[in-house]
């Protein structure tokens, strides 16, 4: 028998029993549609969260005071490890492959200024900042590059910061308390929004010996390191753990590259992705129900019908092909229309719920109706072997 | 060569714990061309004979050589192909597909045997006006009358050919007048010389055949040819009764 053939009758079989067919496939356009909208939604949160990690650089390396085992961040708080220090940043900005080093001292402050006070996140950095982390500076300047340990007091401040200190004024030129200390500010840093709840401009930059000295700390919080485009983190990182061992006699830091960070987090959110389209998995198991209910009715209510085939002359494999391409039509079908739904409905959210990011990978579409369509065979195989071992002189006895 | 050949048929089916005799030791000829009727009481063995005949049921002991050929021990495949190529079959039940139109109908044989569309389609016309159906060609059985039904399951029947055709009490669903068009139709294509086995209850319509096989109990009674009362003229011989070569008491029922 011709494939185009059999594809009629098993379309033309659906198609006579439009209502029941309908309901059968809706079950699979359910599952298919949940999937699909479930996944995309994983899918966009994903890759929305990468986006935020990414927007600073992807090739940022991190070292950090204190060895740690586990994939734990800092708290931020002074630990008692042996601390990194600024001459170890400096020593790692001539190792092959990096651009930048910035040591990164970390901190909060009150900032007096224009006779307003406002408690905020002081960042000492060096010269490098915006060249490792793609921040531009919007007036003024950026921190120049002084000696480490006699750096200028200068303050360079976030956007936000400035808006709240100097409201429209030009800052630049302008004298700041930190702290007990004075600072003059030099520029302004373009607003860059908000990473994780954090505002990114609610901020000031000033040179880390500064910070050291405003904060009674003697090492750094993390030393922040850029490696060349193209260049695996792995082997720079090799480097500088070379570089910082053989300073400190043995490895009591710990190195964060960001694309291993970036992996790590990607996993997590995959297997995010991938739980929730199982959970949508569970509407289309149901639906494979659907169709095995609905075929075994089909081959009870076409007994005669199959005995006529066979008395006609059609083997037994047609038979089986018959039923299993209906079932195969009618959960294809289903597929495609719960591809339809789900992927209207994830851009109605779009359209509704812009923050709530919505992603429908091309592969997932044809994952998901290929899943369809292997349902439709799993739940076509028992009716449709039914149909094909009929006893033809029973079967055609049968009205 | 004889169209068909039975040598030592025997048919048991198990009901219960009793085996029930449906044929036994049972040996017929049938020559191409052949008219012959299967009478016999309900129970007789003459649906099962036709089932045998038509490959739709095995035996459990003895022969079947149909156009020389040992079918008992062909694969189903290959009583498949037999099936759709050498035999056609009407049933009193028309045994149509409802969801298709009388013109797919009639192409279903040409379908599964994967016959090319526009052969199909040609094929088709021609039986469509063969069998006076081509206004109903769009159809679907639930919209032609009894006979159109019946015309068409023949159409389907002979669309392939086919050396012999089988048909289970073609008349039974009919009125007398549709059925008596519906056999006229069944001599007409016996005329052209395709083998035409009928099985019937009905006397009149078992009459009209040129050989009568009376069954019971799984037996041939009787096996007699003659010519039909009323087209005999033209042929030799009349309405001659001959006794079969052995006639065996029937046994008691189980």
């Amino acid at each position: 028998m011709l494939w185009a053939d059999s594809l009629q009758l098993a379309v033309r079989a659906i198609t006579a029993q439009r209502q029941r067919s309908f309901l059968t496939l809706l079950g699979i356009a359910v599952g298919i549609a949940a999937v699909i909208l479930l996944t995309s939604i994983g899918e966009g949160i994903h890759r929305f969260v990468l986006a935020e990690f990414t927007q600073f650089g992807t090739n940022v390396i991190s070292a950090l005071p204190g060895k740690t085992k586990t994939g734990g961040t800092p708290s931020g708080l002074p630990s008692s490890a042996r601390p990194l220090t600024l001459e170890d940043a400096s020593a790692l900005e001539r190792l092959p492959y990096v651009v930048a080093v910035t040591p990164n001292v970390r901190g909060n402050a009150e900032v007096e200024g224009n006779g307003r006070t406002r408690r905020t996140l002081i960042y000492g950095v060096n010269a490098n900042l915006p060249k490792i982390f793609r921040s531009t500076v919007q007036s003024g300047q950026f921190l120049p590059p002084d000696d480490l340990g006699s750096a200028r007091a200068f303050v360079v401040l976030g956007s936000k910061l400035k808006n709240e200190l100097f409201g429209s004024e030009n800052p630049l030129g302008q004298r700041l308390r930190i702290g007990g200390l004075h600072f003059r500010v030099i520029g302004v840093m373009a607003p860059k929004g908000q990473f994780l709840g954090i505002d990114l401009d609610d901020t000031a930059f000033v040179p880390a010996a500064r910070a050291q000295e405003l904060f009674n700390r003697e090492g750094v919080d993390e030393i922040n390191i850029a490696a060349e485009e193209g260049v695996s983190s792995a082997i720079v990182a090799a480097g500088i753990k070379a570089r910082l061992s053989a300073r400190h006699g043995r490895e009591d830091f710990t190195i964060i590259t960001q694309e291993e960070m970036l992996k790590t987090l990607s996993n997590i959110l995959n297997v995010l992705t991938m739980a929730v389209g199982a959970l949508g998995g569970i509407s289309l198991l149901v639906g494979g129900v659907g169709i095995v209910t609905i075929m075994t009715i089909a081959v009870t209510e076409r007994t005669g019908e199959i005995g006529l085939l066979v008395a006609l002359g059609a083997p037994r494999r047609t038979i089986l092909a018959l039923f299993l391409g209906e079932a195969v039509a009618l959960s294809a079908l289903g597929g495609f229309f719960g591809l339809l739904l789900g992927f209207g409905l994830a851009q109605m959210i779009h359209l509704f719920v812009p923050a709530l990011p919505v992603h429908t990978p091309l592969s997932f579409v044809l994952l998901a109706e290929l899943v369809a369509i292997v349902i439709g065979l799993a739940a076509g195989v028992l009716p449709a072997r039914r149909a094909a071992q009929l006893d033809p002189v029973e079967a055609l006895r049968t009205e | 060569m004889a169209l068909i050949e039975l040598k030592g048929i025997a048919r048991t089916f198990q009901l219960g714990d009793t085996t029930v005799n449906a044929l036994a030791d049972l040996n017929l000829v049938i020559d191409p061309g052949e008219y012959l009727a299967i009478m016999g009481p309900s129970g007789s063995g003459k649906s099962t004979l036709l089932n045998l005949l038509g490959l739709l049921d095995r035996p459990n002991a003895g022969s079947y050589l149909l156009e020389g050929r040992d079918v008992t021990t062909m694969q189903p495949d290959e009583l498949a192909k037999v099936r759709s190529t050498r035999i056609g079959f009407v049933f009193q039940s028309f045994h149509l597909v409802p969801r298709l139109t009388a013109a797919e109908n009639i192409a279903l044989p040409m379908t599964l045997a994967g016959i090319p569309a526009a052969e199909r389609v040609k094929r088709v016309a021609q039986a469509l006006l063969d069998f006076g159906l081509e206004n109903r060609a769009d159809h679907r059985p639930d919209q032609l009358s009894g006979g159109q039904r019946q015309r068409v399951a023949i159409a389907r029947a002979t669309i392939m050919q086919p050396a012999l055709i089988l048909a289970d009490e073609p008349t039974g669903n009919l009125d007398r007048h549709t059925g008596e068009e519906v056999v006229r139709l069944l001599e007409e294509l016996n005329e052209r010389g395709v083998t035409l086995v009928v099985v019937t209850h009905d006397q009149a319509l078992g009459a009209r055949a040129r050989r009568q096989l009376m069954m019971e109990d799984g037996r041939l009674q009787s096996d007699s040819t003659h010519l039909p009362p009323l087209q005999g003229e033209g042929r030799g011989g009349d309405g001659l009764i001959a006794p079969i070569s052995n006639p065996s008491p029937s046994p008691p029922p189980p």
